[in-house]
């Protein structure tokens, strides 16, 4: 498959000393769906900054689609569409304008930046809004015209800081669902995000950054394998027994009708049902009491025991 | 590249029309002010500046002012604004070269020191009746002074790191050096030293080049006061360059 992202070596020393990115290495494969991660300060953002140009890196090299971006630094802008953690338009510009501006710096003429917002305004739910100023939208608004923006000149590798921050479910919903759509259509997509059933249900690999450094690079399904229990939530409509026999499970009561349960990687579900079923208890919901990636995370940064 | 300068421009164009109350007409208000006191009222007192009456004699330093002030506060408030919202990040992302992105802000800046100066020129055919003497050196004279001060605005946007910074310059820099160059008066009235001081300030060329583009009447030469405009456009926008290329206060 061919690399859509290559970084090497790459370090950033801040002009206060703080060493953001101690010597990076990142592989991202073209059309992959890649979830970076990592806590606040592990350096996301300013790897990003530095992919789309926004900041200078100390050493290292970045090659987009096998171009250098030292010697092709604009053929490289054309290939990456970013959309920023923070709001970073004039808020006292119409919508509309945000996004033909932004394609006239791409090179493409209003008249054709005109079409092409339209089809994105309208994707975004915002095309009743275009002549309003971009201040007057609500936060989730803004994240779809910086979504919008990112897409106006139809990049190869859309490059994602936290989209969907502050963003209610019903519309990250929708915007998860236009991301695959867009990543089935062969676009390659790097996601930072700090929800992690975002990053587990969209991406299929993976890079974890924690204080300037790659701890994980691998597959989503690899990362996910790696976790040796499960923590679920039972429920049942009538009450639970007192006493409930465990061989191959343990648990705990959380009040009459609910248990909380924890399987190890060789036990499964069925076991455990059929084991509290012989007993009585027929269990109408089954939920996760953890996301998965999450308990990986916090385990891999040393944030949890 | 032309399409992104072209892109540039009108979004600056734009900028400065949609807040037309703050950015067109209050100069037009204010100088056609200046030309009724000074002009009107106290020019009669006065007499005659250089064999020319008052009021006249005053109406192109008052245009080359209005120019002045507003080609510099075009570049320096929009690409403060720009930094300051972050919206700067639109261009650094995108495949603009650097001297596109200065190019296409200096011409905003131009188009506002155009717009005001045609709009104060209109305002002031309301109060008296002239005719330009030599079009094409008031049009040399006005393009390379709303040039140099567009550059001077961009370069004062780049260091600013707050609203005060933006509005040092003008006001104990650029206004000072306005008033002291002759935009009021032929420097020949000034005893010899003064004269001699105010031939360092760049401004009198400005003001004496555009007066001798509108009415006949100059005190310096005219290819003096080009050349030396022109040395300060080359070195403002090579300095301009350097600091939009290196990402000085934009790019850490």
């Amino acid at each position: 498959m061919p690399v859509a992202l290559s970084i090497h070596g790459l370090k950033k020393t801040y002009a206060n000393q703080l060493d953001a990115l101690k010597g990076i290495d990142l592989y991202v494969e073209q059309g992959d769906f890649f979830a970076l991660l990592g806590s606040n300060g592990a350096g996301k953002t300013t790897a990003i900054g530095i992919i789309c140009g926004l900041l200078n890196k100390t050493s290292g090299s970045v090659e987009i689609l096998g171009l250098n971006q030292d010697t092709n630094a604009n053929k490289v802008k054309r290939l990456i569409g970013l959309m920023p953690q923070e709001f970073n338009f004039n808020p006292f510009e119409p919508i509309e304008e945000i996004l033909i501006n932004q394609a006239g710096y791409h090179g493409i003429t209003r008249a054709d930046a005109r079409i092409q917002s339209e089809i994105l305004l309208k994707k975004m739910q915002l095309w009743g809004k275009r002549f309003d100023m971009a201040k007057s939208l609500s936060g989730g608004m803004k994240r779809r015209l910086m979504l919008a923006r990112a897409l106006i000149h139809q990049p190869q590798i859309l490059i994602l800081d936290e989209p969907t921050a502050g963003v209610d479910v019903e519309i990250r919903r929708s915007m998860w669902l236009y991301l695959k759509e867009l990543n089935s259509q062969g676009m390659t997509i790097i996601l930072t995000t700090h929800y992690l059933e975002e990053a587990e249900s969209l991406c299929r690999h993976i890079a974890i950054l924690d204080e300037g450094l790659v701890i994980e690079q691998t597959s989503m399904k690899k990362l996910l394998s790696k976790v040796d229990q499960q923590v679920l939530i039972l429920e049942s409509s009538d009450e639970l027994p007192k006493e409930i026999t465990a061989n191959n499970f343990s648990y705990e009561r959380l009040d009459d009708n609910s248990l909380q349960v924890v399987l190890e990687s060789k036990t499964n579900i069925t076991d455990v049902l059929q084991a509290l079923a012989k007993q009585g208890v027929s269990i109408d919901h089954v939920r996760s009491a953890q996301n998965r990636l999450e308990t990986l995370f916090l385990c891999l940064t040393n944030k949890d025991a | 590249m032309w399409i992104a300068y072209k892109t540039i421009v009108i979004k600056e164009v734009l900028r400065f029309s949609r807040i037309w109350v703050q950015t067109i007409f209050p100069p037009i208000i204010t100088t056609s002010l200046y030309l009724l006191i000074f002009g009107g009222l106290m020019g009669q007192r006065i007499g005659d500046m250089q064999g020319i009456d008052y009021m006249h004699y005053i109406i192109p330093g008052i245009i080359l002012m209005t120019v002045i002030q507003n080609s510099y506060a075009n570049t320096v408030s929009s690409f403060f604004l720009a930094k300051f919202n972050h919206s700067i990040e639109e261009l650094l992302v995108s495949p603009v070269p650097y001297w596109i992105i200065l190019l296409g802000y200096i011409s905003g800046g131009v188009a506002r020191g155009f717009v005001v100066g045609v709009g104060v020129f209109i305002a002031v055919s309301f109060f008296v009746d002239f005719e330009v003497d030599n079009l094409l050196i008031t049009v040399i004279t006005f393009l390379l002074t709303a040039i140099l001060f567009s550059l001077a605005g961009f370069i004062n946007a780049v260091f600013a790191q707050s609203f005060d910074d933006i509005t040092i310059v003008p006001t104990f820099i650029l206004m000072p050096m306005t008033y002291l160059g002759g935009m009021f008066y032929s420097i020949e009235i000034l005893p010899q030293f003064w004269q001699d001081l105010s031939k360092f300030n760049p401004i009198y060329y400005m003001v004496d080049s555009f007066r001798l583009g509108f009415l006949g009447v100059g005190t310096s030469e005219f290819w003096t006061s080009m050349s030396i405009l022109l040395a300060m456009i080359v070195v403002l926008a090579t300095v301009a360059f350097y600091l939009l290329k290196k990402g000085v206060n934009i790019k850490t």
